[in-house]
C-alpha cells in the first residue's frame, strides 16, 4: 500500500469521525487549559457593576428604602428601586409560567433573598459597599413555607397583586394562594379500577427541594448602544433566542435591534432557562447611564433566590391483582412553585410532563391531578437535568412499584417485568395521553439483572439480614432497581410552545468551497458538548469530516431561532434539524455530481463521503470535489452555493429508557452508606458519540447521588435558607463519587430522521430512584415503607432508629 | 462575597505583629491560612479593618521532633504535617487527622496554628492536641507564656489569647502506644458530625494510659478526663470500650445544626468514639 492506494471503505468511515465514533471533545482543549471564554470574561471598556439589596425576610412589607447613604459611597452610580423602574413598568415582568414576579420588591417581599434594591457603580467592590449601605425598613409578615398550610383558609395571603382574581393562566383558583389545579387522565374509571381491585397500595411520595447549582452561576452583561440603537446582552442563557424575544417585549426595542450571545456556559441544568431580576435590572442600568453593566451572582444568591427544583408532594394510590397485574394509578400532587409560578414548562402543561407518572408499566387506566400552591420560598420549579418534571414522576412511579411490591410479598424486579410495556405494544398509548415511541423494556431489565447477578444479590442480602439479626454486622445491603422511561425533546409545536413560540428547532448550514463547513444552531452547549456532537451527525449526513465542521452556536445574529437547550431536546429536536439540513446538502450534491458524472441524477449514489455511479464505483465525485464545483462551476439549473437550513417540528416526543441498578451498604449506627456497585443500562435509541454519553450518564448520575443522598434546599419555619452555602449544600466532589458502570441496548426512535432519543438527562431521572429505592430496600426486611430523600447520615440514622434497630 | 475595605499588613516578625496589634486593638485580626477569617470577612460577617499577615514572619515555621519532645510552628501547613517523615514516626495521629482535613488545596493553605488559635469548635486540631496533652506558646507584649491546650478553650471562638498576642508554636511530648483520630463527616471539606482523638499505651494485655478527646461536639474541644480513666487497667475490651464511651458522652454537649438532631449526635458521637477506642488499641 502507498499513498495513491484510495482508502478502503472502512477507512473512509474512520476519517469522517461520524455517529457511533468516541470522538474527542472538541470543547476541552480550551475548557481544560482555562482558556473558557463565560460571562463573567465578558470586560468592556467603562463597564459598570450592579449588585443587588436582598430581603433577609421571607414575608415583610417594605415600609422604606433609603439610598442617601449607598449614594454617597465613592464609585456608586445609581440605586434602582422598584418606584424607579414603574415608570417604565418594568418593576413587575412575566414569567415563563403565566404569573408575573417581582423585578424589585413592590411594596412587600415574599421570599428570603428576593430582590429589593439594584446599586450600580464603577467597580465591583463599591456596588457591594453600596448595597450594605442601603437602609431598609421591613415590617414583618406571617410566613408560610408548608405549601398545606397556604391552602389553609387562614393562611396568610402572599399574592395581594392577585387579590380578587379567581382564574390565572392554567384555569381556576380556589384560594388566594392557589395558582391552578391541572388534571389528566380518567379519575372516575381510576378510582373504580382501584376501588374494586385485589390489592391496593398507598403512599406519600416526597421529593424535596432541590437546586441545579451550576458551577458558573447566573450573569449577564448589558450594553446599551445609545448611538446605533442596539442593545447587546451576553448572558448565562439555555434558550438565547427566546430571552431575545422577551427582552424586545418587555422593553419596546425591535427584536432587530438586540443582539442575545450565550458565550460558554459552566453548567446550566434547568437554572439557566428563566429569566432573572438581574437581566431586567442590568438592561434598564445601561439604557440610564448608557455604558456597559455586568451582573453576576454569588454562589450565595444563586442557591437561594434563582430558580429551584422540584418540591413535589405526590400523593399515590396504585392497584394491582393479586398475582401482581396493576390495574390503575391515582396520583395528586401538592406543588410548592414557591412565591411566584416561573416554572419553566411549555404553556399547556403546567406541571410539565408529569403525567408521564405511569413509567415504564402497561396501566390501565389512570389520574393525576396537581395542584400549584404559592408558598414563602424562591420562585422556580425547573426542570433540573430532565424533562420537564419527569424526574419527580419517575420517582413517584419507581417508588409506588416498590410500595406496591410490599404489599404483595413480591420481588420489586418480578413486579416491574410482569408489568412492563411489552416490545410488540408499541407505539404504545399510555392512559395519560402520551404515545411512547419505541421500547424493549423486558431486553434491557433481563440484561441488567444478569449483569449483577440479581439472585445472587439477594441471596447475600438475605444471608446479610441473617447475621445483623444476630448481631454480627450492624452493616444491612440494599439493592435499588429502577426502570425508568422518560419523555424529552419537546416539543410538537401543535402541543408544545414557550411564550408562544412553538418548540422546533433549527440548524443552518453552509459548506465552504474547499469542502469544509459551518453549522450554526438554534440551542446552546452548557458543557454537553454539542460542537463535537452535532458535527458528527453532520459529518455522516453530509460525508465531510467532523474535524472539518465548525458548529457555532448562542449568538442571536447569527444563529437561526431555536428554543434552547433543556429537558433533553438538543438531539431529538436540533440533532434532527441537523440531519434534515444535512440531507438537504446532500440532495444538492447528487445533483451536481450527476452533471460532473455526467449521468442522470437517480444514476449516482451516497456512498460515505462521495456520490458514485450505480454498479461503477470507479466513477465518483468526493463531497469535496463537489462542494468546490457548487462554487466554480455554472450547472444548469442549479444555484451556486450549498447551503441548507432547516427548521424542524419534531412529529413527537422521544422516549429514551434504562434500567439502574444500586448496591448500597449502610451503617445503621451512623448512616453512613457506601455505594458498592452502580449498573447503568440507558437506551437513547441511535448513539452518537459513545464516550460523551458516558460522561453525561456519569455526570447525571453524580447529580443523582448527591439528590438522593443529600442535597437539598430546606427552609426554616419562618423562611430561612438552611442550606445557602456549599457547606450545607451537598455537591460531590471525586471523593463522594461512586464508580459507575455502563452499558446500553439501542432501540432507534422511529419518528427521529437518525433515531436518536437524547441522553442528557436520563441518569439524573433513573439515578434518583436506584439512590432511594437502594435506602429503602436495605430496610424492607425490618418493615420500612417510605422515608422522604435526601437520605443524608442522620435520616437514615432516623429509619434505623424509628424500626428499633438501636438499642 | 465581597470584603468590605481593610488595611493589608505583612509585617516581617513577631515584634512587628505584636506591635500591630497593640496599636489597632479589636480593629486588627492576623490571618494565617485564611480559610476561616477570609470567608467571614467575605461574608461581611466579621468586621476586620486591619488584617496582619503572617506569610513573611519568620520564626513561625519548622517541625522539631527533638527526642521526647515535638516543636511545631504555628505557620505549619496541614499539607507540612502530612508529608514530615520525622513526625509521622514520633506521633502518626497527626497525619491521620490532618489527611481528614477538607481537601489538597485547603491543606496547602490551612495552617495548625490557624486551626487550633481560632477556637472554632468544628476544628480537628484543637481536639488533637487537647488528646495529646499539648502546650501553646503565646507572645504578647509583655513576653511570652505559654498555655495548656487543655486550658485554652472557653466557648465557641473564645480563647485565653489576648487580642494583643500571638499564638507561635505548640509543643507535646511524643505520644507512646496506639493512636486513632476517627471522624464521621458528611463530605469533603465539612466539619465532623462527631469526631474523636484517642491515644493509648499498653502494657503487657493491659492499657496503661488513654487519653480521650472530641471535636464539634460541644461549643469547645473535650476532653475526657473520665473516658481516659475508665481505660486504664483494662483491656479495652467491649466493656471498658463501653464505659470510657459512657464517661466521654457525659462531658459532651453537641447541638442541633443540618448534620443532624442531638440524639443522633450523641449516637455517632458513641459509635466514632468506640471505634476510635478499639483502633487504638489494635496499634498499640
Amino acid at each position: 500500500m502507498n499513498d495513491l492506494t484510495p482508502p478502503t471503505h472502512d477507512e473512509r468511515v474512520a476519517n469522517l469521525k461520524g455517529m457511533g465514533h468516541s470522538r474527542k471533545r472538541v470543547e476541552d482543549a480550551r475548557f481544560t487549559q482555562g482558556k473558557g471564554n463565560y460571562v463573567d470574561d465578558v470586560k468592556l471598556p467603562g463597564m459598570l457593576f450592579g449588585d443587588f439589596v436582598r430581603s433577609p425576610y421571607a414575608h415583610a412589607r417594605v415600609v422604606s428604602i433609603d439610598t442617601a447613604a449607598a449614594m454617597a459611597v465613592p464609585g456608586v452610580l445609581a440605586v434602582l428601586t422598584a418606584k424607579d423602574l414603574a415608570p417604565l413598568n418594568l418593576h413587575w415582568m412575566p414569567t415563563l409560567a403565566g404569573d408575573k414576579q417581582m423585578v424589585l420588591a413592590d411594596g412587600k417581599v415574599l421570599f428570603q433573598g428576593q430582590e429589593v434594591a439594584y446599586v450600580v457603580a464603577t467597580d465591583r467592590y463599591a456596588a457591594a459597599d453600596g448595597v450594605e449601605a442601603v437602609v431598609v425598613e421591613y415590617s414583618e409578615l406571617p410566613v408560610v413555607t408548608d405549601p398545606f398550610k397556604a391552602l389553609e383558609p387562614g393562611a396568610p395571603v402572599l399574592r395581594e397583586d392577585l387579590a380578587g382574581q379567581t382564574s390565572g393562566a392554567h384555569g381556576a383558583r380556589r384560594h388566594h394562594n392557589h395558582i391552578f389545579k391541572w388534571e389528566v387522565g380518567d379519575e372516575a374509571a381510576t378510582d373504580q379500577a382501584i376501588g374494586e381491585a385485589e390489592v391496593v397500595a398507598e403512599e406519600m411520595v416526597y421529593y424535596h427541594r432541590t437546586h441545579p447549582c451550576p458551577l458558573e452561576t447566573c450573569g449577564c452583561v448589558a450594553s446599551m448602544d445609545k448611538i446605533n440603537g442596539k442593545l447587546t446582552l451576553w448572558g448565562t442563557f439555555q434558550a438565547p433566542h427566546v430571552v431575545r424575544t422577551v427582552a424586545s417585549l418587555l422593553s419596546g426595542i425591535e427584536e432587530h435591534n438586540i443582539r442575545v450571545i450565550s458565550p460558554d456556559i459552566g453548567g446550566g441544568f434547568g437554572n439557566k432557562v428563566g429569566v432573572y431580576p438581574g437581566y431586567i435590572c442590568s438592561i434598564v442600568a445601561s439604557i440610564v447611564t448608557g455604558k456597559p453593566v455586568k451582573w453576576v451572582e454569588d454562589r450565595m444568591e444563586n442557591l437561594m433566590a434563582t430558580a429551584f427544583a422540584r418540591d413535589y408532594w405526590m400523593k399515590g394510590k396504585i392497584s394491582a391483582t393479586k398475582e401482581g397485574k396493576i390495574t390503575g394509578l391515582h396520583c395528586h400532587v401538592t406543588a410548592d412553585h414557591g412565591a411566584f409560578d416561573a416554572c419553566a414548562d411549555p404553556t399547556k402543561f403546567p406541571a410539565g410532563f408529569m403525567s408521564i407518572c405511569t413509567g415504564s408499566y402497561d396501566i390501565p387506566v389512570a389520574y393525576l391531578g396537581v395542584d400549584g400552591v404559592y408558598t414563602n420560598k424562591a420562585p422556580g420549579g425547573v426542570s433540573y437535568r430532565c424533562s420537564f418534571r419527569v424526574t419527580e414522576a419517575a420517582y413517584f412511579i419507581e417508588r409506588m412499584i416498590e410500595v406496591l411490591a410490599i404489599e404483595l410479598n413480591m420481588d420489586a424486579a418480578e413486579l416491574r417485568a410482569k408489568n412492563f410495556i411489552r416490545k410488540d405494544q408499541f407505539p404504545y398509548q399510555s392512559a395519560l395521553g402520551w404515545e411512547y415511541d419505541s421500547g424493549d423494556y423486558h431486553t434491557a431489565w433481563d440484561k441488567a439483572l444478569k449483569a449483577v447477578d440479581y439472585d445472587g444479590l439477594r441471596r447475600e442480602q438475605a444471608t446479610r439480614v441473617e447475621a445483623f439479626k444476630r448481631g454480627e454486622t450492624r452493616k444491612l445491603l440494599g439493592i435499588g432497581l429502577t426502570h425508568f422511561t422518560e419523555i424529552v425533546g419537546a416539543g410538537p409545536i401543535k402541543n408544545c410552545d414557550i411564550l408562544g413560540m412553538g418548540m422546533f428547532d433549527s440548524c443552518e448550514i453552509r459548506i465552504h468551497p474547499t469542502g469544509s463547513a459551518i453549522a450554526r444552531l438554534g440551542t446552546i452547549s452548557q458543557g454537553q458538548g454539542h460542537a463535537t456532537t452535532f458535527a458528527q451527525i453532520l459529518a455522516s449526513e453530509i460525508g465531510i469530516p467532523a474535524d472539518s465542521i465548525t458548529i457555532e452556536e448562542g449568538d442571536t445574529d447569527t444563529a437561526p431561532y431555536g428554543l434552547g437547550t433543556y429537558g433533553s431536546r438538543s438531539t431529538p429536536v436540533a440533532g434532527a434539524a441537523a440531519a434534515m439540513a444535512g440531507r438537504k446538502i446532500r440532495a444538492k450534491a447528487q445533483m451536481i455530481a450527476a452533471y460532473l458524472l455526467e449521468v442522470h441524477d437517480d444514476d449516482v449514489e451516497f456512498d460515505v463521503d462521495r456520490f458514485v455511479v450505480k454498479g461503477a464505483p470507479e466513477r465518483f465525485k468526493t463531497m469535496k470535489a463537489i462542494a468546490y464545483a457548487a462554487y466554480n462551476q455554472a450547472i444548469p439549473g442549479v444555484e451556486p452555493g450549498l447551503e441548507a437550513v432547516s427548521y424542524y417540528d419534531p412529529p413527537n416526543m422521544t422516549y429514551p429508557f434504562g434500567a439502574y441498578i444500586c448496591v448500597m451498604e449502610i451503617d445503621v449506627d451512623t448512616g453512613v452508606h457506601e455505594i458498592r456497585q452502580f449498573y447503568a443500562l440507558d437506551d437513547c435509541g441511535t448513539r452518537i458519540n459513545p464516550m460523551v454519553i458516558e460522561g453525561q450518564v456519569h455526570g447525571g448520575l453524580t447529580e443523582a447521588l448527591a439528590i438522593a443522598m443529600g442535597q437539598e434546599i430546606a427552609y426554616d419555619e419562618i423562611g430561612n435558607v438552611k442550606t445557602g452555602t456549599l457547606m450545607d449544600f451537598f455537591l460531590p466532589t471525586a471523593w463522594e463519587t461512586p464508580h459507575y458502570t455502563s452499558d446500553h441496548t439501542v432501540t432507534p426512535s422511529p419518528h427521529h430522521p437518525i433515531g436518536a432519543k437524547g441522553v442528557g438527562e436520563s441518569p439524573n431521572v433513573g439515578g434518583v430512584p436506584a439512590f432511594s429505592n437502594a435506602v429503602h430496600d436495605a430496610f424492607r426486611a425490618f418493615g420500612l415503607r417510605q422515608s422522604h430523600m435526601p437520605h443524608d447520615h442522620w435520616r437514615i440514622w432516623r429509619i434505623a432508629h424509628d424500626l428499633g434497630l438501636h438499642d | 462575597m465581597i470584603p468590605a475595605a481593610f488595611e493589608y499588613h505583612r509585617p516581617k516578625d513577631v515584634g512587628g505583629v505584636i506591635a500591630l496589634l497593640q496599636q489597632h486593638g479589636d480593629e486588627a485580626r492576623v490571618v494565617a491560612g485564611g480559610h476561616s477569617l477570609i470567608p467571614m470577612m467575605k461574608l461581611r460577617m466579621t468586621d476586620v479593618q486591619h488584617l496582619v499577615d503572617l506569610q513573611d514572619v519568620a520564626g513561625l515555621g519548622g517541625i522539631q521532633v527533638a527526642g521526647e519532645q515535638i516543636t511545631i510552628g504555628a505557620m505549619v501547613t496541614q499539607h507540612m504535617l502530612i508529608n514530615n517523615a520525622d513526625l509521622t514516626e514520633a506521633a502518626p495521629i497527626l497525619k491521620e487527622a490532618a489527611l481528614q482535613i477538607a481537601d489538597p488545596q485547603v491543606r496547602y493553605m490551612g495552617t495548625i496554628g490557624g486551626n487550633v488559635a481560632n477556637g472554632d469548635p468544628g476544628n480537628d486540631m484543637p481536639a488533637l492536641m487537647l488528646c495529646l496533652g499539648a502546650t501553646y506558646t503565646l507572645t504578647g507584649p509583655n513576653g511570652t507564656r505559654k498555655v495548656a491546650a487543655r486550658d485554652f478553650y472557653e466557648a465557641a471562638y473564645v480563647t485565653v489569647r489576648e487580642d494583643s498576642e500571638l499564638l507561635t508554636q505548640l509543643t507535646f511530648a511524643a505520644p507512646k502506644g496506639g493512636y486513632a483520630y476517627e471522624k464521621q463527616k458528611r463530605k469533603i471539606g465539612d466539619y465532623a458530625t462527631a469526631a474523636a482523638a484517642v491515644q493509648i499505651a499498653r502494657e503487657g494485655g493491659l492499657c496503661v494510659a488513654a487519653s480521650v478527646s472530641m471535636t464539634n461536639l460541644s461549643d469547645v474541644p473535650v476532653w475526657s478526663k473520665a473516658a481516659g480513666a475508665a481505660l486504664v487497667g483494662t483491656d479495652c475490651g467491649p466493656a471498658a470500650i463501653r464505659a470510657a464511651v459512657d464517661a466521654a458522652l457525659k462531658d459532651i454537649n453537641p447541638t442541633e445544626d443540618n448534620r443532624g438532631p442531638v440524639e443522633f449526635k450523641r449516637h455517632v458521637a458513641k459509635t466514632v468514639i468506640g471505634r476510635a477506642i478499639a483502633r487504638a488499641w489494635s496499634r498499640s
